[in-house]
């Protein structure tokens, strides 16, 4: 049969020879992992049993349940000063990736040139290119600590970019961007008035400096849609549950792609994000504690070690620089040799090269143990 | 949060972390966290580390009771009084003052049924301002301190996801 060019032309991910080879090995200890190692808190699993038993397995409105985009709505502007109508301007989505495609085929056109801040999360550019976009790379770097600058928007030719995607805190570096970082990259983005997709997956998730929208800019709410969800905060990845938020068009828009292809999001994670919302904060502080221990156990390690590796602040990754000059063979040696499985740098973006991915969602113990491999695999 | 409020949050979460781990997890040197555990030990802070244990995978037998108590006072006798006096008995785990039906819940163990029950009726249950004792023998233990004493949770993720 023929596939379509435009599949043709994106190549499988980076991580897949990783995954075969793990797959075939005992005892992997896997910092390679985009997510939680908590499970879902109890009473988020409870709600959706209830909702299950209760025989709650039809569709829910297009846009999500009412009383869970309100919910959304009453704690986006609690917590992130982002205020929303939960009546049109909120789009519960299957995860926030389904959010992401939806936003690229609602509002790009075939040959808009959509910049991407990079290294990034891997569904940006196939989802542009998907939509008939151009990706523009924007490499970030490590001496900006990953952060996202004017200088670097300017190099990159975004001015004349129609859409600026970002993610902030980042997935696969951990940066986060200040309030005042923030605010100069809002101000590049309405001088040359571009679309921007804030990707704010991981917001829930810093260590310090409290999470920016950009969305909160002056003159930047009508150009904005944010991303968010409850994969990473509330440990839900597998209940695929995510919204998106931006001025009533826009959802709409959103919502007309999505209610042809996804009808309505799965409506027993519904349930489980409402509950969420209602009573698990408490949890989310917890896990948040445990990550930043772990986070800075393993900054610790890496520096005893002699790792080159900028303090990320945000979700729960750190990206030290690779040893070797070639990432691939590192990482490819240290799973066979030692049974640690981290992530090439490159997988997320030619700028990301010469890096690692550490996720350090994974306990203390194997943390203990990943890094005393690494240690022995150095020498 | 304070290091030291920190380090105690740790330590209860596992008190077998070693002073190394205990450093790289919030950030401080060593030293300054051996000196911590020194100062929240002197204080009486910390009062001793114990292991959480599931008794019901040992071979052997281990009888818990949990006992209310009531109790009468009088100008002379008050209840720090009856409480000084029941903690110094060894088979006594713990003791609390509680609010609501009864004045004291107590935590009774023993090596068989027969030890605690006689334990109950020869030395609590004769303490002249102890009125009335309920025995409730611990028949399962779900969690403690925590700690669910299930088969745990297999972490059922993939070795690698973007």
């Amino acid at each position: 049969m023929k596939i379509a060019d435009r599949v043709q032309q994106i190549p499988p991910s980076g991580i897949r020879k990783f995954f075969e080879i793990a797959e075939e090995m005992d005892d992997v200890i896997s910092l390679g992992v985009g997510e939680p190692d908590f499970t879902a808190p109890w009473a988020a699993r409870e709600a959706a049993i209830d909702s299950l038993k209760a025989g709650k397995t039809s569709y829910t409105a297009n846009r999500g349940m009412r009383e869970l985009r309100e919910e959304i709505a009453k704690r986006v502007a609690s917590q992130y000063d982002l205020a929303y109508d939960p009546d049109d301007e909120i789009l519960v989505t299957a995860g926030a990736s389904e959010g992401l495609d939806v936003a690229f085929r609602a509002l790009v056109d075939p040959g808009d040139v959509v910049a991407i801040a990079q290294p990034s999360y891997i569904s940006y550019v196939p989802g542009v290119t998907f939509a008939g976009g151009k990706p523009l790379s924007v490499p970030t770097r490590e001496e900006d600590d990953f952060k996202l600058t004017t200088e670097i928007l300017d190099a990159h030719g975004v001015a004349d970019a129609d859409m600026l995607v970002l993610c902030y805190p980042n997935n696969p570096t951990g940066a986060i961007m200040t309030e005042a970082e923030m605010a100069e990259v809002a101000k590049f983005v309405r001088e040359h008035d571009l679309t921007v997709l804030a990707d704010e997956i991981y917001a829930d998730l810093t260590y310090g400096d409290e999470h920016t929208s950009i969305a909160t800019f002056e003159g930047l709410r009508e150009r904005t849609v944010v991303f968010n969800g409850f994969s990473k905060a509330y440990a839900m990845t597998g209940l695929r549950l995510g919204y998106a938020m931006a001025p009533p068009e826009v959802i709409a828009a959103m919502n007309r792609v999505h209610q042809y292809t996804m009808l309505s999001a799965p409506t027993t994670a519904q349930y489980a994000a409402l509950e969420a919302l209602q009573s698990c904060d408490n949890e989310v502080i917890e896990m948040r504690k445990q990550y930043n221990r772990r986070r800075q156990f393993v900054l610790s390690r890496f520096e005893e070690m002699g790792i080159d590796c900028f303090e990320a602040k945000g979700a729960f990754y750190v990206f030290p620089k690779c040893p070797w000059d070639d990432t691939d063979a590192f990482a490819e040696a240290l799973l066979q040799e030692q049974g640690v499985a981290l992530v090439p740098g490159h997988v997320f973006g030619e700028s990301g090269d010469g890096h690692l991915r550490v996720s350090y969602a994974a306990g203390l113990n194997e943390l203990r143990e990943a890094m005393a491999r690494i240690e022995a695999f150095l020498g | 949060m304070s290091t030291r409020d920190e380090l105690l949050a740790l330590l209860l979460e596992n008190a077998r972390y070693s002073t190394e781990d205990l450093a790289r997890q919030t950030g401080a040197d060593a030293e300054a966290v051996a000196a911590a555990i020194e100062e929240l030990e002197a204080s009486g802070l910390i009062r001793g580390y114990q292991a959480v244990v599931d008794w019901d995978r040992a071979d052997q037998e281990r009888i818990r009771a949990l006992v209310e108590l009531n109790v009468t006072l009088d100008r002379e006798t008050g209840y720090d009084d009856i409480a000084g006096r029941l903690v110094k008995f060894p088979p006594v785990k713990s003791l609390r003052l509680v609010s609501g039906d009864y004045d004291f819940a107590l935590e009774v163990e023993g090596d068989s049924l027969r030890e605690v029950s006689k334990f109950i009726s020869e030395k609590v249950a004769p303490v002249p301002e102890i009125t009335q004792t309920v025995t409730h023998y611990i028949m399962e233990t779900y969690k403690d301190r925590g700690l669910e004493m299930g088969d745990g949770h297999d972490d059922g993720r993939l070795s690698f996801s973007p």
